[in-house]
């Protein structure tokens, strides 16, 4: 009865299997593409329109002007500037806090895991125990130290604090990457008469490309997504976009402007978005890296 | 009737083509070596004879039966991997017993076909451990009793030893030969790179090279007779030695003629008689060059003298070139000391300097 | 008198290389000192600090007196405390498995060799590179009942559909499960499948060859290969779990009422707004307590027991 002889490539058969598997996979795109597409459709539409209409549905009227209403004259309370203020003041607070965490990130890591300085790596295990403590635990006490010492609600504060709690997470990532080169490599540069920050900026630093990247993803994302210390810390003047989003979500009286509220809300997730597509693999293994394994 | 049979298959990986159009015959209970060096294609051949990969074009053949379309598991295979590939947090029992259990086999007789292998391969005391409670070679033991409890007719080895340090190598290798033994018509396929294991575990050597087949034969012809440069380099350490020159006619026949040196062919087998003036390779195995005093090459000198227990290798060099030769251990010359070597005409190679094919 | 001129200088090279070694590891020492301070004063220091001041009557500001457990008294008393710890456990349980099953389903199927399978990752994944704060005012809009999802599907003539679990005191915690599960479930995602994808593919093969269907070999050969990974991903939740409030201030603000209060929020309400330091600081100890006691079994699996368990 079968008449085929079994020739060449298997016959491809589109199973049940196949037709379910891309089922559960476009329906959990789906699910994770909604809130997306819903926000950027709300953020175009007038408010009649999303009144009367479909949440789902694409603009009868697109107009940007929730964008420019949301970037330059949205209310936060009190001040209506809109959330461009939040996004110069995330800006002024991410630029020094990653830079100056990954320096002391790095330095720590470098220090850890090619010098034997003595009770360094029991600093090392708080410093790791204090990664898992939720920040309620500091917070308090740590307003009380800033106030005594009058930086209290300043920049130069939110950016310690971000240094300060970026400790943990950097200082890992650093560690175990230069744990991973050849020790050879630093005998080498010892024999050859190197010191302490000689290796560190002639040898080590310059094979560092990788995981500076991968820390920069990390404390990019981080900070300008931090929300409690920006609000704790940073004082009214320098509060951070996530802040202002919430307030201008939040707080405002009478009808809501959704519109607006969606186009605040999507510039506040633009800096993220656009380091994530723009990073690709380099952010999972940024997440990967910077979780807690050993 | 043969057992593995590979008609003009070919296998495509993406839009690259591997084999184009190759064949192969094996018959029942034979142990056949793939030999070659990493990429050559003898893994992927293999995966193809498994029904691991789909092949493109050709059949497959297995006891009699076109399996190109078959699932592994119904073509009556069983298979062992470098990397063991055992379950892991499963018993050693449950490791072996895992696909029969699958297939739906009776209790008592995957408890029987569990205890004969164990019994065999003397792994009877592990059966209660876990893989990661076992030592490489023990790891390994329990990769062929997963496959011979599924009582297949044919096994693959995909570098079942390649895993493992050199004396443990040896002893699993011996093992596997004396199981290829005892099973009777069970055949067997093997992938290797090392020629070691090829020579003493093959009834036949398949050679391959960049996706094509070099030579198919038993050891001895493989080592002997090989049939093109890359097989004679290839098999055979210390390597062979390759002198370019020509042949010439003299008055009583052939000759091989090199710079200054000659060798008269009287004896030498030829696949089919070069006409003289062609150029051509000959190859010397170092053991069939002798040291002694009336030779056939005078004017040797004696460069490196490499003492290896059982014999010694001595790198002799007449300024033009050098060559490797291997005596035994007893009796060495000294750096140094000029020497005489004498070449048999009957055990060297030649071969065409162009196609490199054996002449 | 050879033995001795030769042993002379290699003491006196010794002694010169201990002071050396000395003096070439002070830069290194100096390095660490400012994160030394930074855990001795903020590790170290602000949390005993906190424990100290839970056993105070500080009220707007902080006094050094002593009253025992009183404010742990009251905190168990209190109804707000006691929604907020079980509304976390609710949250850290469905969020911790929801995000585990999903993200390992995920994983699985996109593991089947299908096409476009960059583009379902990249999906899967961006909504955990946004902030708390977005993700929390995104879904606030999509559920919220007046104009989201409910009006949608009562739009389509589905009249009496209902669901208003936003504005819903019992079910409101709910929603702040959907939104942490649509962020967080594609890193889990993403950390399963760099684990499917580091697994001998000769186990995969060995697997063929024995025929075992695929579903089985997920569950009985896969799943215990992933265990690390698995680890891992429920380390990185459950610190987020710990930290949950940004989430909660966006979307629903505590509320409806109290019933999505949670322990972070409460701590921080009042330090900062119901100037009640006192209970404040006692809630964050609990919450440390809680956290240290979910830690230590797995610091001790993880460091201090594995000697000799790794051959």
């Amino acid at each position: 009865m079968n008449a085929v002889v079994p020739q060449g490539r298997r016959p491809r058969h589109l199973t049940a299997g196949r037709i379910g598997i891309y089922a559960f996979l476009a329906t959990a795109a789906l699910f994770f593409l909604l809130p997306l597409w819903i926000m950027v459709v709300t953020s175009l539409k007038p408010m009649e329109e999303i009144r009367m209409g479909n949440i789902l549905a694409l603009p009868a009227a697109m107009t940007f002007e929730a964008w420019t209403k949301a970037w330059s004259s949205a209310c936060t309370g009190l001040e209506c500037n809109g959330i461009s203020v939040g996004f110069w003041n995330s800006v002024r607070i991410l630029v020094p806090s990653v830079i100056l965490s990954i320096i002391v990130g790095a330095i720590n890591g470098y220090a850890l895991s090619f010098w034997r300085v003595r009770g360094a790596n029991v600093m090392f295990g708080v410093l790791l125990l204090g990664a898992f403590i939720p920040y309620q635990v500091f917070l308090y006490p740590l307003v009380r130290i800033f106030s005594l010492t009058g930086i209290y609600n300043s920049l130069t504060c939110i950016v310690l604090v971000h240094v300060i709690f970026g400790l943990p997470t950097m200082t890992l990532l650093f560690r175990n990457y230069y744990a991973g080169l050849p020790i050879e490599l630093f005998k080498a540069a010892r024999i050859d008469g190197g010191g302490f920050w000689s290796i560190f900026l002639r040898v080590i630093l310059p094979m560092s490309t990788p995981i500076l990247v991968v820390a920069t993803i990390l404390q990019v994302t981080g900070i300008w997504n931090d929300f409690i210390f920006g609000l704790t810390f940073a004082g009214r003047q320098n509060l951070p976009m996530t802040v202002q989003l919430n307030n201008i979500v939040n707080s405002t009286q009478g009808e809501r402007a959704y519109n607006v509220d969606m186009a605040a809300t999507m510039l506040a997730a633009l800096v993220p978005l656009v380091v994530y597509f723009v990073s690709g693999r380099w952010f999972v293994r940024g997440i990967a890296a910077g979780a807690v394994k050993g | 009737m043969s057992s593995v049979s590979v008609r003009d298959v070919t296998v495509a990986f993406e839009a690259v083509q591997v084999f184009d159009g190759l064949s192969l015959d094996i018959q029942e209970g034979e142990f056949i070596v793939l030999l070659g060096p990493s990429g050559c294609g003898k893994s992927t051949l293999l995966n193809a004879i498994a029904g691991l990969l789909d092949v493109a074009e050709g059949q497959i053949w297995i006891n009699g039966k076109n399996v190109t379309w078959e699932e592994p598991k119904d073509r009556g295979i069983a298979m062992v991997f470098q990397s063991y590939a055992l379950y892991p947090r499963m018993s050693v029992r449950e490791n072996m017993s895992f696909g029969l259990k699958m297939a739906r086999t009776p209790k008592p007789e995957i408890e029987r076909r569990v205890a004969r292998a164990a019994e065999l391969l003397q792994i009877t005391p592990l059966l209660d451990r876990r893989p990661d409670q076992l030592s490489g070679g023990q790891r390994q033991r329990v990769a062929i009793g997963r496959a011979l409890v599924r009582d297949a007719a044919v096994f693959l080895f995909d570098e079942p030893l390649s895993n493992l340090d050199a004396k443990l190598r040896n002893e699993l290798r011996v093992e596997i030969k004396r199981l290829h033994a005892r099973l009777g018509k069970t055949t067997m396929v093997y992938v290797t790179h090392d020629q070691i294991e090829a020579m003493t575990l093959a009834d036949r050597i398949v050679v391959m090279k960049e996706q094509k087949i070099q030579q198919i034969g038993t050891p001895d012809e493989i080592y002997h007779r090989p049939a093109n440069l890359f097989v004679a380099g290839f098999v055979g350490s210390p390597q062979m030695n390759f002198i370019k020159g020509r042949i010439e006619n003299t008055g009583e026949g052939l000759s091989f003629l090199s710079g200054e040196r000659r060798l008269s062919l009287a004896g030498y087998q030829f696949a089919a008689t070069p006409l003289p003036g062609r150029e051509v390779v000959l190859g010397i195995r170092p053991e069939h060059l002798k040291i002694s005093g009336a030779g056939t090459w005078p004017g040797f000198k004696v460069d490196i003298v490499e003492p290896m227990g059982a014999d010694t290798v001595i790198w002799c060099s007449d300024g033009a070139g050098s060559v490797q030769v291997r005596i035994a251990g007893s009796r060495r010359p000294a750096p140094g000391e000029s020497v005489t070597l004498h070449v048999d005409p009957t055990e060297v190679s030649l071969f065409a300097a162009d196609s490199g094919e054996r002449l | 008198m050879e033995t001795i001129s030769i042993r002379a200088p290699s003491v006196a090279s010794s002694g010169t290389r201990i002071r050396r070694s000395v003096r070439t590891r002070l830069p290194a020492a100096f390095a660490l000192l400012p994160t030394a301070l930074v855990v001795l004063v903020v590790y170290i220091g602000c949390m005993l600090w906190t424990v100290r001041l839970s056993f105070t009557s500080s009220t707007l500001l902080p006094k050094l007196d002593w009253v025992g457990l009183a404010q742990y008294t009251r905190l168990f008393a209190n109804d707000r405390f006691l929604t907020s710890a079980s509304n976390i456990v609710i949250f850290g349980t469905l969020f911790i498995s929801g995000c585990l099953i999903i993200g390992f389903l995920l994983a699985v199927f996109i593991d089947q060799n299908v096409r476009g399978e960059g583009l379902f990752r990249t999906v899967f994944l961006y909504p955990y590179s946004m902030s708390f704060v977005v993700t929390g005012v995104a879904w606030q809009w999509f559920l919220n009942p007046g104009l989201g999802l409910q009006k949608l599907v009562r739009d389509m003539g589905f009249e009496s559909f209902t669901f208003d679990w936003l504005v819903n005191q019992r079910m409101a915690i709910y929603t702040i499960v959907i939104a942490g599960l649509w962020h967080g479930a594609g890193l889990t995602m993403a950390i399963l499948l760099a684990g499917l994808r580091g697994i001998d593919s000769d186990l995969w093969k060995a697997a063929r060859v024995d025929g075992i269907p695929t579903w089985r070999v997920y569950t009985s050969v896969v799943l215990p290969l992933l265990r690390p990974m698995v680890i891992t991903a429920t380390v990185l939740l459950a610190t987020g779990v710990v930290k949950l409030y940004d989430l909660v201030v966006a979307m629903t603000l505590g509320g409806p009422g109290i019933a999505t209060e949670v322990p972070a929020k409460f701590v921080m309400d009042h330090l900062f707004e119901r100037n009640n330091i006192a209970l404040g600081t006692a809630a964050a100890t609990i919450m440390l307590i809680t956290v240290v006691s979910i830690l230590a079994p797995w610091i001790y699996v993880r460091y201090i027991r594995p000697q000799g368990r790794h051959a």
